[in-house]
């Protein structure tokens, strides 16, 4: 059941070819005719309002075109009027770009300067006066933390998962046989994908829009911009076929990219604009500022008795961010007394947003810490302390599982790792002079689904296109998709093209959710069997059919050919159907959505990692020096592809762990480490070499093809797997990431 | 882009004035890094630069000779992407800090975005877009497609360039010594384990790279 080898087929990537000889193009990489280059001028106060702007140096440099900013916009047509006196925009309001003169945090874009060229622009921009009328901000988490509340959008749904939740006892706690408290804290952390955010705008009419944009989904960009812009959905188009990663930085339309599109408007070109690094910790959102609180409580013999999770996040002043924090705590382990808590507070910063597995990555890092003390305090190994209180069926909902292999996963990364060399004592477990931890963590993530649409067209040389607005921001959809028309259809994979990230392709939900499998590979399954299903009955009306009397069930597609399964040698060429018919192609378009399954299931994907890890016991240093990861996800699809989703989960993980942090300097309300010198991600001397499990077993509930999210798992329950290995080599529990060599002294 | 077609001056011949000029400002534009905006006297600068004071340089660029008229403020890097279409040279970050612009500077690998263009004169450069013949692909481009050394793709011209590089250096003979000197080069996709089983497949291999 489980592959340490990768099983065939395991497809190289389509795209491959393109992205190794630079040909793949990224938003920013579209040699247009007239293409001006825009930058941003951006405040430099986190709270207050514009009192003056002066652009006269910006302007005389040669090469400018215009400077935009609220007082020469051409408008959004979605904005409502200004009005008067301006007031500040109410918590629900995106941030609206050159509208009026408040500014709401550091970074925030206030004026844009076109230019001829991107030397032009970048030199006026940085002569740009802005003047500020200064108010205090209120950026400091832990100073304003009394503050926080119940979000109002969660306050007026009664059904928001985010309302208060007590299961049980809420009071079982206090009469624990072990009581354990702690307080866990998770600062700002930015996605940085290596592609900075870009966007190339182009008004092609005064109604028709265009744009070549990073974004993770182009459906809700077209919806987005469509609105804004009060523009019919088709008129706006936009391009996004490839895009050099975003972790969640681009499920959003940010206010770049409405500033882009205003300039195009202005300077009647297409406009270029691209965010500098520093821009990309400012602009585009963050994982959220997290404090959580876990009081836990177990049995001496080892059974969880009671949890209590509070989690306060952090999010804007004009928007409320809310993502999943404390809903895990809810069905991972069988508890019967559950309490959970989740609180937002508003600060003067730009708006959090989703980050590769949102909440989750935030508050399983808490709870399986808090598993772990537990385990350790209990003298219980902390693999069977999980095995004891696994869940058996989703105690939250009370319903079944779909599906759920999470004890084989333990088994399979724990013997694979090793874990039964442990010796359970903090420090008692060393190598060359380095002290030694293993530490574990389970991963779990929720299971979506949305309604997809895929075209599959066959040609008459027997090549076969297929079309969806999906995208692939890295983990290798079209290589995905293109298996799996392949296996449908029996038509060998390279004379298959999956064409994707073009909004006019039929409709597909944005990747994120690690829904792009689940719905977009289901629709793409559905498409192809119904133009098999298409061209059999065009087949069998050929004269002297083999296949004149075959049910769909009883057929076989093979090498690009159909026959009846009983008698292959019976074979008619897709290319000789649509010959015979004169067709130049047959096409199909066809929706894949969820059923009532949800209502009778609970659906996740589980996993585990083991880590362990190595600390110098003079300088402190960790360094992680071997990960074994197990996931359960249903079908795998493909296992190259995979493998590098989830190793790139877990080098996420081990950044999250050791390294990312966002540090802002209060007095000002700015984020002071904004470039990778400051920011540390992890680089290849960081990284061993990672072993990746899968228990490849289709869920036969969640769609046809009975594959789960994998994007998401792959990086929950890393740092808290970390932080255990470490507390395990050195004895000191860290419960406030990143875990820097200061918190080991 | 101006190409021009007679009479290549060096850098800088006429153009003391300017040169001086252009230090002031860039020092200037970097001092963005640290300081918003506000801070920055736009006083210091009496006039801004004009752009017609453009610099005449010659190099080689894939092998293909080029005779550039440049804005003396333009990196390599941005020589590359924005005048002359050579996109598969990544920005990551434009500070010299994420290895996505690595190209060759007469053989060495060096950051383009830390590179002024007009600094090239004479010089040979070569991108992802040279690697290979045009049909054949190189054999690290072929090892990292085996070895799914990539996701986004976005890195990955760097992480070629530098690849190359670090089996022509002689620091290719183990995992540890490849990690150690590949770590310039940032993939925030974390194909890192993959990235390395190319480049000692290839390096063990003996293909000439
Ligand atoms: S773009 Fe040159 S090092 Fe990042
Ligand atoms: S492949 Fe995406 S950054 Fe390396």
């Amino acid at each position: 059941m489980f592959n340490a080898k990768l099983p065939e087929p395991s497809l190289d990537r389509v795209d491959g070819r393109l992205k190794v000889t630079g040909t793949a193009t990224y938003s920013a990489e579209y040699p247009l005719e007239n293409l001006a280059h825009a930058v941003l001028v951006t405040s430099t106060i986190a709270k207050g309002r514009i009192t003056g702007l002066d652009f006269k140096l910006a302007e005389s440099v040669p090469g400018v075109l215009a400077v935009i900013s609220h007082l020469n916009s051409p408008g959004v047509p979605g904005y409502p009027p200004v009005k008067q006196p301006a007031e500040r925009a109410p918590i629900g309001t995106a941030l609206r770009v050159f509208y009026d003169d408040f500014v709401y945090f550091s970074g925030q874009p206030v004026a844009v300067v076109v230019a001829q060229t991107l030397e032009q622009a970048r030199h006026a921009a940085s002569l740009a006066q802005v003047n500020y009328q200064t108010e205090k901000h209120q950026t400091d988490f832990e100073a304003n933390v009394s503050k926080a509340a119940v979000a109002l959008s969660v306050q007026r749904n009664k059904t928001s998962p985010f309302q208060d939740y007590d299961r049980g006892n809420p009071d079982a706690i206090k009469t624990a046989d072990v009581k354990l408290e702690s307080t866990y804290v998770f600062p700002t952390q930015h996605h940085q994908p290596l592609e900075p955010h870009a966007i190339i705008a182009v008004w092609e009419t005064d109604d028709k829009l265009t744009i070549y944009d990073k974004n993770q989904g182009v459906k809700s960009a077209q919806g987005n911009l469509a609105s804004a812009f009060k523009l019919p959905r088709e008129n706006v188009q936009v391009n996004s076929p490839f895009i050099g990663g975003a972790f969640g930085s681009g499920i959003r339309v940010w206010p770049h990219t409405i500033a882009a599109v205003l300039a195009a408007k202005k300077v009647k070109r297409p406009v270029k604009l691209v965010l500098g690094r520093e821009l990309m910790q400012m602009s585009v959102g963050s994982r959220p500022f997290t404090v959580q609180k876990i009081a836990i409580g177990a049995s001496s013999d080892g059974k969880l008795t009671a949890i209590t999770h509070e989690g306060i996040g952090q999010t804007s002043t004009y928007e409320e961010h809310l993502e999943r924090t404390i809903l895990a705590t809810r069905a991972m382990y069988a508890c019967p007394n559950v309490s959970t808590r989740y609180r937002l507070l508003n600060l003067d910063v730009n708006t959090p947003t989703w980050m590769r597995g949102p909440g989750d990555a935030t508050g399983m890092f808490a709870l399986e810490s808090a598993l772990d003390e537990m385990a350790h305090e209990l003298k219980i190994d902390p693999l069977e302390f999980r095995i004891r209180n696994h869940a058996d069926t989703d105690p939250e909902r009370n319903l079944p599982w779909s599906a759920k292999t999470l004890k084989e996963c333990y088994r399979t990364g724990a013997e694979r790792f090793g874990w039964d060399k442990r010796t359970s004592e903090p420090r008692s477990m060393q190598a060359n002079g380095l002290l030694v931890g293993y530490g574990m963590a389970s991963s779990l993530y929720g299971f979506h689904r949305h309604p997809s649409k895929a075209k599959a067209v066959m040609r008459t040389d027997g090549s076969v296109v297929m079309q969806s607005a999906t995208m692939d921001i890295g983990p290798g959809t079209g290589t995905a998709m293109t298996q799996i028309a392949a296996k449908m259809l029996g038509v060998s994979p390279n004379k298959i093209r999956f064409d994707l990230g073009d909004s006019s392709l039929p409709d597909a939900p944005g990747q994120n959710g690690s829904a792009t499998i689940t719905s977009v590979g289901s629709a793409v399954h559905v498409a192809c069997e119904a133009l098999k299903k298409k061209l059999l009955t065009l087949a069998a009306a050929m004269p002297n059919s083999p296949l004149a009397n075959s049910r769909f069930e009883d057929i076989t597609a093979k090498t690009g050919r159909i026959f009846p399964t009983a008698n292959p040698s019976a074979s008619i060429s897709y290319a000789d159907i649509l010959k015979y018919h004169q067709l130049p192609q047959v096409e199909v378009t066809e929706e894949s959505k969820p059923g009532p399954e949800r209502d009778q299931y609970s659906m996740y994907s589980f996993g585990c990692h083991f880590v362990e890890v190595q600390v110098n016991p003079l300088t402190d240093e960790v360094r992680v020096s071997r990960v074994v990861t197990c996931a359960d996800v249903g079908k795998i699809i493909n296992y190259k592809t995979a493998r590098s989703q989830s190793i790139g989960g877990i080098v996420g993980g081990i950044g999250m762990a050791l390294m990312e942090e966002s540090v802002m300097d209060h007095r000002f309300g700015r984020y002071i480490n904004t470039d990778f010198a400051g920011y540390h991600i992890p680089v290849h001397a960081d990284i061993p070499q990672i072993e990746v499990y899968y228990v490849d077993q289709p869920d036969v509930y969640v769609n046809p093809i009975g594959s789960k999210g994998l994007g998401e798992i792959a990086i929950v329950g890393v740092a808290a797997a970390v932080a255990n290995a470490v507390f395990h080599a050195t004895g000191k529990r860290v419960r406030q990431l990143p875990i820097t060599v200061d918190k080991l002294v | 882009m101006d190409e021009f077609p007679d009479g290549v001056s060096r850098p800088g011949d006429d153009h003391q004035e300017d040169r001086r000029f252009f230090l002031k400002q860039s020092l200037a534009i970097a001092g963005l890094t640290f300081a918003p905006v506000s801070f920055l006297q736009a006083a210091e600068l009496d006039t801004p630069i004009d752009p017609a004071d453009k610099v005449k340089i010659a190099l080689t660029i894939n092998g293909t000779q080029r005779r550039l008229s440049i804005d003396p403020r333009s990196t390599l890097l941005d020589l590359l992407r924005e005048q002359l279409g050579l996109t598969g040279t990544k920005k990551g970050c434009d500070f010299g800090q994420c290895g996505a612009c690595t190209v060759h500077i007469d053989g060495q690998r060096t950051l383009s975005c830390l590179s002024f263009a007009v600094m090239q004169q004479g010089r040979k450069i070569t991108t992802v877009e040279g690697l290979s013949n045009g049909t054949q692909l190189h054999p690290l481009q072929e090892a990292f497609i085996k070895h799914d050394g990539f996701q986004c793709g976005y890195c990955t011209p760097g992480q070629l360039m530098s690849a190359v590089s670090c089996i022509r250096e002689g620091h290719a003979s183990s995992e540890a010594e490849i990690q150690e000197y590949m770590s310039g080069n940032l993939c925030r996709c974390g194909a890192y384990p993959n990235i390395v089983k190319a480049i000692l497949d290839v390096k063990t291999g003996g293909d000439p790279v």
